[in-house]
């Protein structure tokens, strides 16, 4: 079993390594300073730390008032709240304004557990991508959290951040190269690929070791950035590959799948097969009992490969 | 820095305020009878506050709208465009000229104001409640930063209905931001009626007051009693100030006043030519004024 930690804590740790390195950075906070890890910096920075109370709306709008004056406002509440309430704030004032606001939205997906469909943000990615200036990352593990964190405060404009509550799987390491808008190969294949982002990733990474047990090469792309996407990996894969499985712990209606699905179709259409939470909502569970539940394992992957390697012409072109 | 060394770039006497109010009311009118779409009452109503503001009051300068050292100001209620556009025009953030293609596709003055596109715009705006937030923001970061800027945050009583308004005044007031002043459009006007009869939002300074602002009411048509509410507000330590102007939708034009079917259209040719008349000028005079600049 890989080392396990919180992505949300990569999200808090670089936080506080910004307050040190950038003095324009500050956070604001929707009642919610320890579950969403901005403790570090707040304990640290309390001069810029902005205690905002339970104002999502009013904390959105706020953090666009400090752009305009060159501070790097990064906030953070449960991605329902973040994503769902403010999005007219987002909309009209972040995004049409393309203001340097980033948007840390903590408790993404069904693993959220016991708390159930409410908490689950489980649309961030539809929402997100669809808002033009709109930047959307959906990091891995600790260590992509983290890298995701900094390299958000040097890209210009609206950034949204995808966090989950649990502990997941380590999969990269401090030194694995992470470049905003470009997905990483985590394993080579020629047979088919796997794009997956967050949790899912490892998920791929476990489905792939079976297929490679049936002699099938699967590539696992590790596509963190959603927006804007990396369509020169994507094509690629789509090309040497010849069939796609995507993974993500999201809505299966326009998130990583449509994403990824809007590349290939245009440039080298494929057989594609999407592992998503099938158009419903959450419910309360451990998180193990979900993912499962929800179709959100490595053996879902890997019989979503099954289906797609079915339809897979002999030979692309 | 001293206040001296940033303030207004005209600083108008009492005469010159009026005049230029009534300018920029004409802009008003010749420029919706133009675009033939549009929101007259609202913009007329605020002429004499914005004059206020932007030929008295606010610090800026309009050959460098991003001076680090400006004031900034917040249109919330995003539609009153009109009268937003008329004092950045008449203030020189862009030629008069412009004035007459708001609207239209090949100009830059959209139907609701988009900084992306409008010089002297900070932000863009339309969905109402949202102005208020963005000022608090600004007004916050200028306080941590030790800046001498005001902040303004521009609102229409409408507005108030919105929910998050009040998050952003329950927020100002708990972090007293004197460096923040909010004044209201309070005409008591809505699209469907009057606010009163919409939904309620009287007794309106004592919500503030209990929100812990300092709020001043005043007569928004009475110059030298708005430029004394300005100077109060910033007088004010300890609490940001809101200034409930009280205006009259549509103001001074006859077959306008107090009408709420004036929110949202714009005034035919004929009752163009109509208002520009109590205005004592013509739409062939002023729109040939503003086209000439
Ligand atoms: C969030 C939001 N809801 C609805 C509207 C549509 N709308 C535009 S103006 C307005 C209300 C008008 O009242 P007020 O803001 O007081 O402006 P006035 O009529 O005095 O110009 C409404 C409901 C909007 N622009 N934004």
């Amino acid at each position: 079993m890989p080392e396990m930690k919180k992505t949300r804590e990569g999200f808090g740790r670089a936080l506080a390594e910004l307050g040190r390195t950038n003095p324009d950075v500050v956070v604001l906070v929707g009642d919610l300073t320890d579950s969403t890890m901005v403790s570090f910096f707040a304990k640290e920075f309390p001069d810029r730390f902005i205690q905002m109370g339970v104002a999502e709306q009013n904390m959105m709008t706020a953090a666009a008032g400090l752009s305009l004056i060159g501070k790097i406002p990064f906030l953070s509440t449960y991605g329902a709240f973040a994503a769902c309430r403010c999005l007219d704030q987002i909309r009209v004032t972040v995004c049409y304004s393309n203001l340097n606001v980033k948007i840390g939205g903590a408790h993404g997906g069904i693993s959220v557990g016991p708390d159930g469909a409410t908490h689950q943000a489980m649309e961030e990615f539809s929402i997100m991508r669809s808002l033009p200036n709109m930047k959307l990352i959906v990091p891995c593990d600790f260590h992509e959290a983290r890298k995701a964190t900094l390299a958000a405060a040097d890209v210009w404009g609206p950034v949204y951040i995808r966090f989950g509550r649990e502990n997941v799987p380590v999969v990269t390491d401090p030194d694995t190269p992470f470049e905003f808008g470009k997905g990483l190969v985590l394993r080579e294949g020629g047979d088919i690929a796997l794009v997956a982002c967050g949790v899912m990733v490892y998920e791929a990474l476990q489905a792939a070791e079976t297929l490679a047990g049936r002699g099938i090469d699967a590539r696992v792309i590790n596509l963190h950035t959603l927006k804007p996407i990396d369509k020169v990996l994507l094509t690629r894969a789509a090309e040497e590959c010849g069939a796609i499985v995507t993974a993500e712990e999201h809505q299966i209606y326009g998130g990583l799948g449509g994403a990824v699905a809007e590349v290939v179709v245009r440039h080298c259409p494929v057989p594609m097969e999407f592992v998503a939470v099938d158009d419903r909502f959450g419910q309360s569970g451990t998180p193990d009992e979900l993912m499962t539940a929800f179709g959100l394992r490595a053996k879902d992957i890997v019989a979503a490969a099954d289906k797609v390697l079915k339809r897979k012409p002999e030979r692309v072109f | 820095m001293e206040q001296s060394d940033r303030g207004n770039p005209y600083r108008y006497d009492m005469a010159g305020l009026q005049h230029k109010a009534l300018e920029i009311r004409r802009d008003i009118i010749t420029m919706l009878v133009e675009a033939k779409s549009g929101h007259t009452g609202g913009p007329m109503g605020f002429a004499d506050v914005a004059t206020c503001l932007f030929f008295h009051e606010l610090a800026y300068k309009p050959a460098e709208p991003k001076w680090p050292d400006r004031d900034m100001w917040f249109f919330s209620m995003g539609h009153v465009t009109p009268i937003h556009y008329s004092c950045l025009g008449e203030a020189g953030f862009y030629p008069l000229r412009d004035l007459m293609k708001f609207r239209k596709f090949d100009g830059q003055l959209q139907g609701h104001p988009s900084c992306l596109d409008t010089p002297g715009v900070e932000v863009s705006s339309g969905s109402l409640g949202q102005g208020l937030s963005i000022a608090f923001g600004t007004a916050y970061g200028s306080r941590m930063d030790g800046h001498p800027r005001r902040v303004y945050a521009l609102c229409s009583d409408g507005e108030h209905q919105e929910g998050s308004t009040w998050e952003a005044i329950m927020a100002a007031g708990h972090y007293k931001l004197d460096n923040l002043c909010t004044i209201v459009d309070y005409n008591n006007i809505q699209i469907d009626g009057y606010v009163e009869d919409t939904m309620g939002i009287a007794p309106f300074a004592e919500k503030y007051r209990s929100f812990r602002w300092n709020a001043i009411e005043v007569d928004g048509h009475d110059l030298p009693a708005i430029l004394d509410a300005l100077r109060q507000a910033r007088a004010c330590k300890g609490k940001p100030t809101v200034i409930l102007a009280r205006t009259i939708m549509g103001y001074p034009i006859s077959f306008m006043r107090n009408l709420y079917e004036w929110h949202g259209k714009p005034p035919t040719p004929e009752q163009g030519e109509k208002a520009l008349a109590e205005l004592g000028t013509t739409y062939a005079e002023w729109s040939s004024r503003l086209l000439s600049n």
